[in-house]
Order: structure tokens, then C-alpha cells, then sequence
């Protein structure tokens, strides 16, 4: 009867709701980023009381951080002494990207989430209905608890079947947006299911849901399981959330299905997110900057495969190496395990918990006519602060091992 | 705002304009000084646009405008650049609510029927694009009403300041 979306939205108006209706919905969690918060603050001082709950108000520094100019540095102090006025939560400087806190601490099964972020539909892997809007909605779910939502029509896809050595979670989600495009999912509500789905960890299952948007989807949904309830005991020290699974039944505007095994590892290429290509075809181009982190593929998973392909290996002479742990809990676990110290032994530099260089404003802008590998999740043209920059997007294998040949390199031959 | 008559010229863009094309992120510390940032709107698309386009012109697009970044600057800049309204095949999501929010018309209809430099008018109560230069009519598809009341107040802080609430009933 009730895809994912329906059945989050039935439980939170308690009564039937259908997709292409208009509705005003309870929001569990709003948050904002230092890109977006300045502008949301300001909107919502033009016409709000006050916060409708603090505790479920966030606000993270993590995209210019630390601050590399004083216009951001005013930005960053306007966002604190906004926070420490409403008493509302400030997440400081380095200690982590907005989604992947998020997904530790507060997101939960059944949640209606809105960040003023796009890829706030990171936190879909968990069954929240978690999706991006501007600082103006986002400012009017702070001041009301609320938001208006048209409830989306929804997009199931299926895959099946064993993923091949050296293909990971970013390989399939790269192969399926370039299957469907850049527009392929626009204002629909998709949701990731069958056995190959349910067979990746949940850090794998983050980077499927964070790139639910390079479809122009407006959430990427995965059904909870016992890997959602061992992933929230494990870090919320509780299991006890509700399931959000679709009906068997439940109505699909669209179905797509898609076997593991047709999948190899693959990249992004210039300048869109759905340009696919098979990793041979792009084999052996020249590679100056590598980048492993981000909110798509910096967490603790994504850490260990790099370091399984760099550990006792050097970067490539020419090749810059950037490594940035998603927030302090990953970088802390990475310390524990080893991995920042391979990390280092094999060249790379170290950046603490935060957006770094895949937003264009700092850490690693790279120069005229370079070429960027990196676990991002966007390559339009200037995307990291060069337009002349070409950026391919990759696992963190595909970076790891292209980080030491100094050209696009296929990482199987590293596992 | 009223839903008033709009007269302009067509700027012609293809598909997937993204939020990165519109503003880049390298001009990320100007998001506190708006009509900074507004010099650099499309710069990554058109680095001449904002020399060249003119109050009450149109941006005129392909498919999935406004793809990308949920920075809503993306809308504001446009506006402050003094643009009348945006065509498209159609809109990203979130852009397409940005706009909305900011009282930006954003209209979408068959875009092949206007070339770079064509005269524009267009009825937003109406609903009708009409292409002067071409001598015909282009069918605009209409926008939900929750969006039509914020467009027609001027955006949704505009809606709410005067309604008091948010425009669902």
C-alpha cells in the first residue's frame, strides 16, 4: 500500500496522505551550515519569535572551516553569537561535516529532517525522510517547527546480486545516476532496495543516500533492517526506533533494477555527475590532486580501504594527497586503528574533520588545467575553486591506488 | 507584488545549469554582501552575463536548472541582477522552492521556441509566455497554488509576515 515517504508522512499527520498533496508537516530536526546559516538567521530575525525547539535546532561550521578569510570569520562569529543567544547547538570548527553528525547522534528511522544543505539526504540510509532546502525554509521550519511539502511520487530501485572486488558502494551509485542522469529523479522520493542493498553496511549505505540528489531526488531512502538497528546501538547506545520498510504492495511511479555484477568499479567524469565511465576507459590519465573524505566517502570504512591500498606505499611524487576524516569520531577511530599514520608514511596531508577543498573555498584549491580524483560527490566545472580544475569522482580504492601510479588507476590491481 | 506584464530579452542556457555555474563556491566569502556576490551571477556559465543582461531581461534555460547546491544566493543573485524571471524545461528542486521563497519567477514551458536574444513577454497571472520576436505563444505550465500565493506576496517570509502563517491550509 505505502511506500517509505507515505508511510513517514501518515505517521506524522496520523491520517492517509497521497503523493501530489500539499501538506504541512512537524520537522524533527532543522539544521544549517556556515554557508547557509548567516542568510537563514537573518531571514528568520525578519519575522520569528523564537526557535520552536532548541534542541532540535543545529547549526554546523564545517564547510569554511577553519576560516580562510576575514569576511568568513564574521560569518562564523554572526552563526556563534546566534547560537549562544537562542542557546541553540553550535558544532564548532573541526568537528565535523553537518551529515555525518547527523547520522551519528541525532538522525533517526521515521524523522522528517530538513538542513539548508542539498546533501542533508544523507541521513535517507537511516529511513528518515531527510531532504535539502534553501535557508528561507529552513529559517521557517527554525521559527515554526513546520514546513510545507508537496509529498513525492516515488522511484524504486532494486539491485541484486554480489558486488565484484573492487566495486563499492560509490562504483554502483556513480553507474546508477549515470543510467538515470542528472534529472533523472527530480522532486521524486527514491528508495534503494534488494539484497545487494541490504548486504552493504550502513557506511556503505550513507554514500548511496547522500548522492540521492545528483538525480535531483528530493530523498534517498533506504528500508531499516537489523544493519540499521546494529548501526544506531552501536553509536546511540540504543536500538529501540521504529522500522520503516515499504509495503510490499506500495505504489511506484517507476522501477528500476540493476544487477551487481554488470557493475565495475567506474569514475565521474568532467564536468557532470551522471558523465560514467567504466574505469578502462579512463585508465592511465595523468592525476595531480587526490582528495579522500568528504560527507560522501570520509568515514571510517572508506579510511580503511584507502589505507589497505596505501599502507608500506608511497604517494606518486607529483601527486598531491588530501585526507580528511568526516568528524572527530572518525578521525579519532582512525588514529586508534593505525590509519592516519599510514596515511602520513605514504605522503598524504592531513586535514582535520570538515567539507575541505570539495566546496571551492580552501584546503586544496587546485591550479589551471589540473586533474583532481576525489570521493566527493560533485565535479561541475569550479567546483573546487577552479574552473580550469578538471575533477573525476571515485571510490576512495580508485583514489587510494591512482594516489601512488599518479594516473587514473584500476584499484584491483592493489586488492 | 502583483503578478504583473513582464517585458525583456531572452539569455539563452543549456541544460544542467547548476548552482556552481550561477555562483561558484570560490565567492563563498560574499554571501554577507549580497549585490557583491550578484556581480558574479552566471559568471561560470557567461562570464560576461552580468555586463550584459539588463533589468527585466529573462534567463531562458534547458532541463534540470538550478541543479546542484542548495544555496539559496543562487536565486538572489539573479534577482538582484535584475532579472525578471527564469524559463526552463524545467527546474532542480530545491532552486525551483529558492526562487519561490525569494519571489523569483520561475516558469516552466518548451524553451526551443526561444532563441538567444528573442523578445519576451510575459503574463504571469495568466500564465502565458509571449516570444515577440517569433510572433507566437508559449504555454507556461501552471504552478501549484502554495506557490502562486507566495510568488504572488513576494516571497515566504513576505507570505508569513502578512498572513501569519504558512500557506497550506
Amino acid at each position: 500500500m505505502s511506500t517509505m515517504t507515505e508511510k513517514i508522512f501518515q505517521s506524522k499527520l496520523r491520517r492517509e496522505v497521497s503523493p501530489g498533496e500539499f501538506v504541512i508537516a512537524p520537522v524533527d530536526i532543522v539544521y544549517f551550515q556556515d554557508g547557509t546559516g548567516p542568510l537563514g538567521i537573518r531571514r528568520f530575525n525578519e519575522f520569528a519569535q523564537g526557535i520552536f525547539d532548541t534542541s532540535k535546532v543545529h547549526f554546523f561550521l564545517d564547510h569554511a572551516s577553519p576560516t580562510p578569510r576575514r569576511e568568513l570569520a564574521n560569518d562564523h562569529r554572526f552563526i556563534r553569537e546566534f547560537c549562544w543567544a537562542k542557546n541553540t547547538n553550535l558544532h564548532e570548527t573541526g568537528e565535523g561535516i553537518s551529515h555525518q553528525i547527523m547520522i551519528e547522534k541525532y538522525a533517526k528511522p521515521g524523522d522528517i529532517i530538513v538542513g539548508a544543505d542539498s546533501h542533508t539526504c544523507t541521513s535517507g540510509a537511516l529511513g528518515a525522510f531527510a531532504t535539502g532546502v534553501g535557508s528561507t525554509d529552513a529559517a521557517v521550519a527554525m521559527a515554526t517547527g513546520t514546513l510545507w511539502f508537496r509529498v513525492p511520487e516515488s522511484y524504486r530501485i532494486e539491485v541484486s546480486g554480489k558486488l565484484g572486488s573492487g566495486v563499492f558502494s560509490k562504483d554502483l551509485i556513480l553507474y546508477i545516476i549515470g543510467k538515470l542522469k542528472a534529472d533523472g529523479a527530480t522532486y521524486k522520493a527514491v528508495e534503494f532496495v534488494g539484497d545487494t542493498i541490504s548486504n552493504l553496511s550502513m557506511e556503505s549505505r550513507f554514500t548511496i543516500s547522500n548522492m540521492a540528489i545528483e538525480m535531483g531526488a528530493k530523498v534517498g531512502l533506504i528500508p531499516t533492517d537489523k544493519e540499521t538497528f546494529r548501526y544506531l546501538q552501536e553509536m546511540r547506545g540504543s536500538s529501540s526506533f521504529m522500522e520503516i520498510t515499504p509495503d510490499k504492495d506500495a505504489d511506484y511511479e517507476k522501477e528500476f533494477y540493476f544487477e551487481a555484477e554488470d557493475i565495475p568499479p567506474g569514475v565521474a567524469a568532467p564536468h557532470n555527475v551522471d558523465n560514467w565511465k567504466p574505469i578502462e576507459e579512463v585508465e592511465g590519465i595523468r592525476v595531480d590532486q587526490v582528495l579522500i573524505g568528504t560527507c560522501t566517502n570520509g568515514r571510517l570504512e572508506d579510511l580503511r580501504i584507502a589505507a589497505k591500498i596505501l599502507k608500506g606505499r608511497k604517494r606518486h611524487p607529483k601527486v598531491k594527497l588530501i585526507v580528511s576524516p568526516a568528524s572527530q569520531s572518525v578521525y579519532l577511530k582512525a588514529i586508534e586503528e593505525g590509519l592516519i599514520e599510514i596515511f602520513i608514511k605514504a605522503g598524504a596531508l592531513i586535514f582535520p574533520p570538515g567539507c575541505v577543498a570539495c566546496v571551492g573555498i580552501h584546503g586544496g584549491i587546485p591550479a589551471d588545467g589540473e586533474v583532481v580524483i576525489s570521493t566527493q560527490n560533485r565535479n561541475f566545472r569550479g567546483r573546487m575553486g577552479n574552473p580550469e580544475a578538471q575533477i573525476y569522482l571515485v571510490s576512495p580504492a580508485v583514489a587510494a591506488a591512482s594516489a601512488i601510479k599518479g594516473e587514473i588507476t584500476d584499484p584491483r590491481e592493489f586488492l | 507584488m502583483s503578478m504583473k506584464i513582464l517585458r525583456g530579452r531572452a539569455w539563452k542556457f543549456g541544460d544542467n545549469i547548476s548552482t556552481d555555474h550561477i555562483i561558484p563556491g570560490r565567492y563563498y566569502h560574499l554571501r554577507s554582501n549580497l549585490p557583491e556576490l550578484a556581480k558574479h551571477v552566471m559568471e561560470d556559465a557567461d562570464p560576461e552575463f552580468s555586463k550584459k543582461v539588463k533589468p527585466g531581461d529573462f534567463i531562458v534555460a534547458g532541463n534540470n536548472f538550478g541543479m546542484g547546491s542548495s544555496r539559496e544566493h543562487a536565486a538572489i543573485v539573479i534577482k538582484l541582477a535584475g532579472v525578471g524571471a527564469v524559463l526552463a524545461k524545467s527546474f532542480a528542486r530545491i532552486f525551483f522552492r529558492n526562487a519561490i521563497n525569494n519571489g523569483l519567477p520561475v516558469l516552466i514551458a518548451d524553451t526551443d521556441k526561444i532563441d538567444d536574444g528573442d523578445e519576451l513577454e510575459i503574463d504571469l497571472e495568466k500564465g502565458i509566455v509571449r516570444n515577440l520576436t517569433k510572433g507566437i505563444e508559449i504555454e507556461v505550465q501552471p504552478l501549484p497554488e502554495v506557490m502562486r500565493e507566495i510568488l504572488r506576496e513576494g516571497g515566504l517570509v513576505e507570505y508569513i509576515k502578512k498572513h501569519g502563517k504558512l500557506p497550506v491550509t
